[in-house]
């Protein structure tokens, strides 16, 4: 391994303009003439329109306003949600429309009614002020459970009973078949709880218009700026596709929210023409709250099936996921493909049936969040695994030990087809780094203290590198899911790589920039990794899934096979040799038919110059892409242990120690690999102990500051104890699982093991608040009073 | 709005003083900012953050929720750590200010600078300025040899959303430890 090759804990080339101030987000750009744009939003959950009177404004030559009318005058085509779900009974979804300015209705507090476009931002917020719009309020239908009940508010005529779809997967049949004959059934009910996603940098979009070329330009804050386009261009209608740029700059995080087409990004590019100048939007924090993308929230039931030694025979699950008041971009793949393939967890489980209604709300729509369906399912894997463990009175380590797939490939029954893993090493590595066998003497500690202590499991599986285009495609994904590169060697050698993946903190301009200088030998601080830019990047799919290791890195990996082969070609005929006796060996290309040698930049330089051959024999230059498709889904999984002291007297609950312990097969870069971890684990306690989207019963988001919505802050957390093992994925060429989601995955079913495990009971819900886990430690006393 | 430079700095009073140029309903300000003084004529209710990014196009200052909450607008004001997003321009008329774009002297990164980067204490970049921010004014109030707890208490101010806070309070505790190196050094000589 070089000192910048992979493996190496290179130190990130990104990071000197972030810590200087000069790095450069999409509110840091302004352009020539920006006017500002403010959206009018809906104070109501769900209501109708029934006059907007900007009269206050007439005769205001320097304020614009465009309201729905606007919008379907120009037949701006409304935002749309990309994955078809079919129905058990076979029927497609039940999409109602998604304009990008409300249509004589309002579904979500925050749902955007008109904009105002003026020269200053202070401007734009005093004249939306002048803008009055009269509703006609509806009861609006927020609750997941029961949205879809008789005589609830009809969200969208187009889907009776708030009803999306309602969708299944897996083996009915069997599945009862093995709970009847089962000696003993688990049986739990949880709400995963929804959360706001909370990049730190607010979502802003800046649209420009150039008359001279009819094209138009968006700056805006997308983990994937080529679909960006693409369904602005095809969909929505705004500008053919060759006539739209779309950057994205530094983007100040995303975990999913910024990878949806919002109707802010479609207002700003579709006004900039109208106004004749660049429009500008800048999201404040509580615009973040109400109308970004939120994550999670479901509601379900499932069961598990053992025979009477406690191996599983089979599982099943009925979930209500809430989807909010219009379907986003992806919204409708993640309660279904994302969440329940992934019901096997790490288990050789045999029947698997999975039932989930998707479901309309007066609440914002809910998409992908960091990990996307896959948490969801780990939680319910995770609590049955411990819960059911409890009930038969075995360690939850052996347990679940007992239950593990052992041998790759494994077919599950709902499918997929694992590829690699050893279970059983993440949990020997973690018992032993937790201390495990003294977590008894440790609770007596906590006990003669007052407190209760606590240790839960979370064996995860995540299923990442999406993905297969063919196999999505069959799915229902409207998009394939490979990723593109292009590496481009100049005439000195220096190399620019241009990627589909973007990068939004997770370092690609480092990690990236190690593979080609460990494959052609060149120093990484000749390589630039280019994303971002549509007008610079060939077509590519973005970074999400954690996906950008396992598919995105693959691309280039191809793309230097390519180049390799082209270098070889042209070092054979400056070497004067045959080009099948040529090596090329850390930078260096030889031949056993010579004792010459040429370094890479040398050859670079004689690829551009083509003095040594002829245009017949080679074609000149040094430059090639590649589109990488996978043949799987990627299968990083882990054990991660977390331990947990509560004061019953108050409810304050620590985290004493966090264990994780990973396989993500091959590491690029291990320093960004465990930062990697380690915001995911933050993530997945701020969801099991903090976080959490409350509605009140009118459709009032409660939480839209971060005065309401507890983000966790450094004295939350302890210090994370990570470590990995590696089997590396066959898959790909690399053997990269991607770890972008691990710890978020994780880490809720961990902490509510935990909590649960000092309570000694189960009934505790996430956010386990410290008020929470009092009301449950009071229950804990009361329960052991009456024993 | 205009800028410029001034040699014998004596700061106007905001909102203009009777015999003042400023126009009506403008406030004047003049103050340091990164060691070059800047003044202008801005809307009284202009925030400092806007000031700082919009005017004079510092725009390693953010704004992450406009309610004090995130601390990813951080910067000092006379050597102390304030919060930019919710402080009105016009009072910091007169002040001396510090953005993460002065931090570095010289050419050099500040040491808590080099922290971050060398403890991958960083992953968007978007709170990072504001963090920097805060850790050495952790570090003016507290001192180099910061325990990590005191650390963790000291940051509460400041979100972030992608490290977990684990290389941070790394990264701050390095950057500590240099800090009080250097001045030691900056004694000795």
């Amino acid at each position: 391994m070089s000192a910048t090759g992979i493996g190496a804990p290179v130190r990130r080339k990104e990071d000197h303009r972030f810590i200087t101030g000069k790095g450069q987000y999409t509110d840091d750009i302004n352009r020539p003439g920006q006017t500002y744009a403010v959206f009018v939003r809906s104070p109501h959950a769900h209501a109708n329109i029934k006059r907007i009177d900007a009269s206050k404004l007439k005769g205001r030559d320097d304020v614009f306003v465009f309201t729905g009318e606007d919008i379907a005058k120009d037949k701006v085509g409304g935002l749309i949600c990309g994955w078809m779900i079919h129905s058990k009974d076979g029927s497609p979804m039940k999409a109602g429309p998604h304009p990008a300015l409300a249509q004589g209705k309002v579904r979500y507090v925050g749902d955007h009614v008109a904009v105002v476009i003026a020269d200053t931002l202070a401007e734009a917020r005093d004249a939306a002020e002048q803008i009055l719009v009269e509703y006609e309020v509806l009861t609006a239908s927020v609750d997941t459970a029961t949205t879809q009940n008789p005589g609830k508010p009809q969200i969208h005529a187009e889907a009776p009973n708030n009803t999306v779809y309602q969708w299944h997967l897996g083996d009915k049949a069997a599945v009862d078949a093995a709970f009847a004959s089962a000696k003993h059934v688990t049986k739990i009910d949880l709400v995963n709880n929804r959360l706001i996603p909370n990049a730190m940098e607010p979502r802003a979009a800046i649209g420009e218009y150039d008359a001279g070329n009819e094209a138009f330009t968006l700056h805006t804050t997308s983990q994937n700026p080529h679909v960006a386009r693409l369904v602005l261009s095809a969909f929505i209608g705004i500008a053919p596709e060759h006539k739209l740029r779309v950057i994205a700059p530094d983007v100040g995080g995303g975990f999913g929210s910024k990878i949806f087409i919002y109707a802010e990004e479609v207002v700003c590019v579709w006004a900039a023409k109208k106004v004749g100048r660049p429009v500008k939007w800048t999201a404040d924090r509580t615009e973040a709250f109400l109308a970004d993308a939120h994550g999670r929230d479901h509601v379900t039931h499932a069961e598990l099936a053992m025979d009477a030694a406690g191996k599983v025979l089979a599982l099943r699950a009925s979930t209500k996921a809430n989807l909010g008041g219009y379907l986003s971009t992806f919204s409708s793949s993640v309660p279904t493909y994302l969440y329940a393939p992934l019901l096997s967890g790490q288990y050789d489980i045999p029947a698997i049936y999975c039932e989930v209604d998707a479901v309309y709300t007066n609440t914002a729509p809910v998409d992908a969040y960091r990990g996307a369906g896959r948490p969801e399912a780990t939680f319910v894997v995770e609590r049955l695994m411990e819960v059911a463990a409890r009930q038969l009175g075995q360690d939850p380590a052996e347990f679940r030990r007992r239950n593990f797939i052992t041998s790759f490939p494994h077919q599950t029954p709902v499918i997929m087809a694992y590829d690699a893993g050893d279970y059983a090493a993440c949990l020997d590595k973690a018992l032993e780094m937790s201390d495990y066998r003294n977590v008894g003497a440790r609770k007596a500690e906590s006990k003669a203290k007052g407190k209760l202590r606590g240790i839960g499991f979370s064996a995860y599986i995540e299923a990442c590198g999406i993905a297969p285009s063919a196999a999505v495609g069959s799915l229902g994904a409207g998009v394939g899911l490979w990723e593109s590169a292009e590496v481009r060697v100049n005439p000195t050698g220096s190399i620019e790589v241009l990627t589909g993946s973007h990068s939004h903190g997770q370092g690609h301009e480092t990690t990236f920039a190690q593979l080609v200088s460990q494959r052609l030998g060149v120093p990484i601080e000749q390589v630039t990794v280019v994303h971002g830019d549509t007008d610079k990047v060939q077509f590519g799919m973005g970074t999400y899934g954690s996906r950008s290791g396992a598919v995105g890195m693959s691309a280039i990996y191809r793309a230097i096979d390519k180049v390799i082969v082209k270098a070889k070609k042209v070092a054979g005929f400056v070497l004067e040799v045959p080009e099948d006796t040529v090596d090329f060996n850390d930078g260096i290309f030889s031949s056993k038919a010579t004792n010459k040698t040429l370094t890479f930049p040398e050859v670079a330089l004689q690829a551009y110059i083509a003095h040594k051959f002829s245009g017949q024999q080679l074609e000149p230059g040094l430059k090639e892409g590649a589109f990488f498709d996978p043949t799987n889904f990627t299968f990083p999984s882990g054990v991660h242990i977390c331990e947990i002291e509560i004061d019953p007297e108050t409810g304050a609950t620590r985290i004493d120690r966090w264990t994780a312990v990973d396989d993500f097969g091959t590491l690029v870069n291990p320093m960004i690999v465990e930062g990697q971890v380690h915001g995911g684990i933050a993530q997945g306690v701020g969801q099991a102990m903090l976080e959490g989207a409350v509605y009140s019963p009118e459709g009032q988001l409660l939480t839209a500051s971060y005065m309401d919505y507890t983000m966790p802050r450094a004295s939350d957390l302890p210090a994370f104890n990570v470590a990995m093992t590696s089997t590396p994925c066959p898959s790909n060429p690399l053997g990269i699982k991607g770890c972008g989601e691990a710890g978020a995955i994780a880490a809720p079913a961990a902490v509510i093991n935990a909590i649960t495990d000092a309570l000694g009971h189960e009934n505790i819900a996430m956010p386990a608040t410290p008020l929470a886990v009092w009301k449950a430690a009071q229950a804990s006393a009361t329960k052991m009073a009456a024993e | 709005m205009f800028f410029k430079s001034r040699k014998d700095d004596r700061p106007a009073a905001a909102g203009g003083s009777p015999g003042s140029s400023t126009a009506p309903g403008r406030a004047s300000v003049h103050m340091t900012v990164n060691g070059k003084t800047v003044s202008g004529e801005i809307d009284p209710r202009t925030l400092l953050v806007q000031f700082l990014r919009e005017q004079l196009r510092l725009t390693g200052t953010h704004v992450g929720c406009d309610t004090s909450q995130c601390g990813a607008c951080v910067v000092h004001v006379d050597g102390r750590a304030i919060k930019s997003c919710t402080t009105l321009a016009a009072t910091c008329d007169g002040a001396t200010v510090t953005t993460i774009e002065g931090l570095a002297q010289g050419g050099e990164l500040h040491p808590m600078q080099e922290a971050f980067r060398q403890h991958h204490g960083l992953q968007c970049g978007f709170c990072t300025p504001g963090m920097i921010m805060a850790a050495v004014d952790i570090v003016n109030r507290k001192g180099g040899n910061v325990s990590e707890a005191v650390i963790r208490e000291e940051l509460d101010g400041n979100i972030c959303r992608c490290t977990g806070y684990h290389n941070i309070v790394a990264a701050v505790r390095a950057g500590a430890a240099a800090m009080s190196g250097a001045s030691r050094r900056q004694a000795a000589e």
